[in-house]
């Protein structure tokens, strides 16, 4: 899950950053409205964290100019007006979800994996395939009842081939959900996870279709 | 508590019923003194009538004390006379008139104790007859008619007291309504309602002003009151802000124990958030300080340069030099030195906030009269100019300690000392110039 974090206030964006990476998001952050703009067009965002007060204009604004332009990435606002009439606000320009500073960091991540699983078309918190069972919020997978140990990347690669089963990811498309754009993406990284997960999940649970990418293949 | 309608009361009753009694005493004189002079010329001719019709021997063989003269009728009260020979015998005397000699004086009026009764005696004598005649008047009786005619004096008055009394706080309820009214519809607001009184049509010109001035304090009350709202909103969020990440560190401190490096970081962004709420509570202190007193009042000699050194001082050693131009050195203004410490020291935290490593802060005086200080740092985007000493404004250039007050406290301080400040950007070189005019604006 690759999420933007929009905030101007540079300890609360850290704390962001750092809480939903522990909660096995990749993060970007930004802090002022023009950075965010640009980094939404480079897509792959399954969700945005937005502040409302931004220093060179509103979060508000912000949103309503995506919604406009068809973006539909899902939008969770943060803001320190804690009114109703605020917050009613906020989710009629388009938010999907609303919360109020200060905040509980693990509540804001679950905030979060709801607004992208909506975002994903999915209602259901746990992905399941086959035996294969993932559950996002504690980060863990199960094969058969069974535990598999995974690192945080190799689950990465996994919920991102999970969300959309039968759909083709490229290698970019991987990367884009593995790296922040801070970190140095390792050539043959994903190769590297892929083949971890077939050993730990079966040779067959993940198919390689030349030239174009991976999927997971439907149970029979 | 004193009541302007009862003081007002009291005051016309007791006028009115002084007049009256006044308007009594004065008649009351003047009549004793024309009563006293009519019944004396009653007395004095009746004495001289009885002396007219005595003739030689028509009393003298009446036995002594019991001749009778009719009494002498005068104005409904009988006179009493007494008719005494030279020798010292009553030879006649008048119905009802005693038989004590009326008086022993020389003839002419006198005054007379008779039988433990104050008279009035007229006496004439007739040498040639060898009579004595007198005439009296008994005091009381006069003193009765006087009582009489007082007592037709006050007696109107008192009735009518009273009701004039009545009158005149009828009069004065009905003149004081319109203030009863005011206190009415003041008593029946709620503090939350400053709309204007709407003065009646008929309000006379005394409670207009009071009205106009009332309602010109509601205005200004009310303009307070939503900027104090507008300052605990903008608090309120800016507060929340750092408190947001001061918790979400802590969360992530206790959710990373196992890992030393994401639990180090934490902590140190706590730091941070930790000093620049700090700072925050403070300039929010100030600035209530500054919005609810007035301090302007107390005003010294202050010494610039000492003052200079003293604001400047926590801040030196940081990343980049402190510059006090030395023809600020013997300078000394008169004002409020608080406040001007309490400007300097945001001017000067703002100058080096924004000041890049190894940057210059240079204080300076120019004309004389315009204290400025200059920094090295981006300065501020001309659009912003004029809205970085709105509080809670921080613009692009903010610095990541910065509450958004710092601006709006100096500029609110030196207008409260009497001074005034002019921010611009620097023209040769990148960097804020902040002057203060020493002489106010």
């Amino acid at each position: 899950m690759r999420v933007l974090v929009v905030e101007d206030d540079a300890v609360l964006l850290d704390a962001v950053r750092v809480g939903l990476g522990l909660a096995g998001a990749t993060v970007d952050g930004v802090a002022s409205c023009a950075d965010a703009r640009a980094a939404l067009s480079t897509g792959g965002f399954d969700a945005v964290v937005l502040d409302v007060m931004l220093p060179d204009g509103s979060g508000l604004d912000l949103l309503s100019a995506w919604r406009r332009g068809g973006d539909r990435t899902p939008v969770l606002l943060l803001t320190a007006l804690d009114e109703v009439a605020d917050r009613i606000r906020g989710l009629d320009t388009g938010a999907d979800d609303h919360l109020g500073k200060p905040f509980d960091l693990d509540e804001l991540a679950a905030r979060v994996r709801a607004i992208a699983r909506r975002g994903a078309g999915r209602a259901a918190a746990l992905l399941q395939l086959g035996d294969i069972l993932l559950d996002p919020a504690a980060q863990r997978v199960t094969l058969a009842g069974r535990p598999v140990e995974l690192s945080r990347r190799e689950f990465a690669v996994l919920a991102a081939l999970m969300e959309r089963p039968g759909t083709i990811k490229s290698r970019p498309d991987i990367e884009t959900r593995l790296y922040g754009w801070q970190e140095e993406i390792e050539s043959n990284a994903v190769e590297v996870y892929i083949h971890n997960l077939r050993a730990k999940l079966g040779r067959e649970a993940i198919e390689t279709v030349r030239g174009v990418g991976y999927r997971m293949r439907a149970p029979r | 508590m004193t009541s302007i309608q009862g003081r007002l009361f009291a005051i016309l009753l007791a006028g009115t019923g002084l007049l009256w009694l006044c308007a009594a005493a004065w008649i009351y004189a003047g009549a004793t003194q024309r009563l006293q002079q009519v019944l004396d010329s009653r007395l004095q001719a009746s004495a001289h009538m009885v002396a007219s019709l005595l003739t030689d021997g028509n009393l003298v063989a009446a036995s002594p004390g019991a001749a009778r003269i009719p009494s002498l009728e005068g104005a409904g009260r009988p006179l009493s006379c007494q008719v005494w020979s030279l020798d010292g015998r009553l030879v006649a005397r008048s119905e009802g008139a005693p038989l004590a000699k009326l008086s022993d004086q020389p003839p002419g009026f006198a005054d007379h104790d008779v039988g433990g009764e104050p008279w009035r005696v007229y006496v004439v004598e007739d040498p040639a007859k060898g009579l004595r005649i007198l005439v009296g008047d008994r005091l009381v009786e006069r003193q009765a008619l006087l009582a009489e005619l007082i007592k037709s004096l006050l007696v109107p008055g008192l009735l009518i007291l009273p009701l004039l009394g009545l009158l005149i706080w009828a009069c004065l309820a009905r003149g004081f309504r319109p203030l009863r009214a005011l206190t009415g519809e003041l008593n029946r607001r709620s503090e939350e309602d400053m709309r204007p009184i709407e003065a009646a049509p008929d309000a006379p010109t005394e409670i207009r002003p009071v009205v106009q001035a009332l309602n010109d304090l509601f205005a200004k009350v009310e303009a307070a009151r939503r900027q104090e709202r507008a300052v605990t909103a903008f608090a309120a969020h800016e507060l929340r802000t750092p408190l947001a990440g001061l918790k979400a560190q802590a969360q992530i401190a206790i959710a990373a124990s196992h890992d030393a490096a994401v639990r180090d970081g934490a902590l140190r962004q706590i730091l941070v958030a930790v000093d620049r709420t700090t700072r925050l509570v403070r300039q929010l202190l100030s600035m209530a300080k500054l919005d609810s007193a007035s301090e302007a009042e107390r005003l010294e000699e202050i010494d610039l340069a000492a003052l200079l050194a003293e604001v400047t001082e926590p801040q030196r050693g940081a990343t980049g030099r402190v510059e006090i131009a030395p023809e600020l050195r013997g300078l000394v203004l008169r004002g409020n030195r608080a406040l001007l410490a309490l400007a300097l020291r945001n001017l000067h935290e703002n100058a080096v906030q924004h000041m890049p490593p190894g940057g210059l802060v240079r204080w300076g005086l120019e004309d004389g009269d315009r204290l400025f200080v200059e920094d090295e740092g981006p300065g501020i985007p001309a659009e912003e100019l004029p809205l970085v000493t709105q509080r809670f404004f921080r613009g692009r250039h903010k610095s990541p300690t910065g509450s958004g007050l710092g601006l709006a406290i100096t500029e609110l301080a030196l207008r409260q000392g009497g001074w005034a400040l002019a921010l611009r950007n620097r023209v040769a070189s990148p960097g804020l110039r902040a002057e203060i005019l020493l002489r106010g604006a």
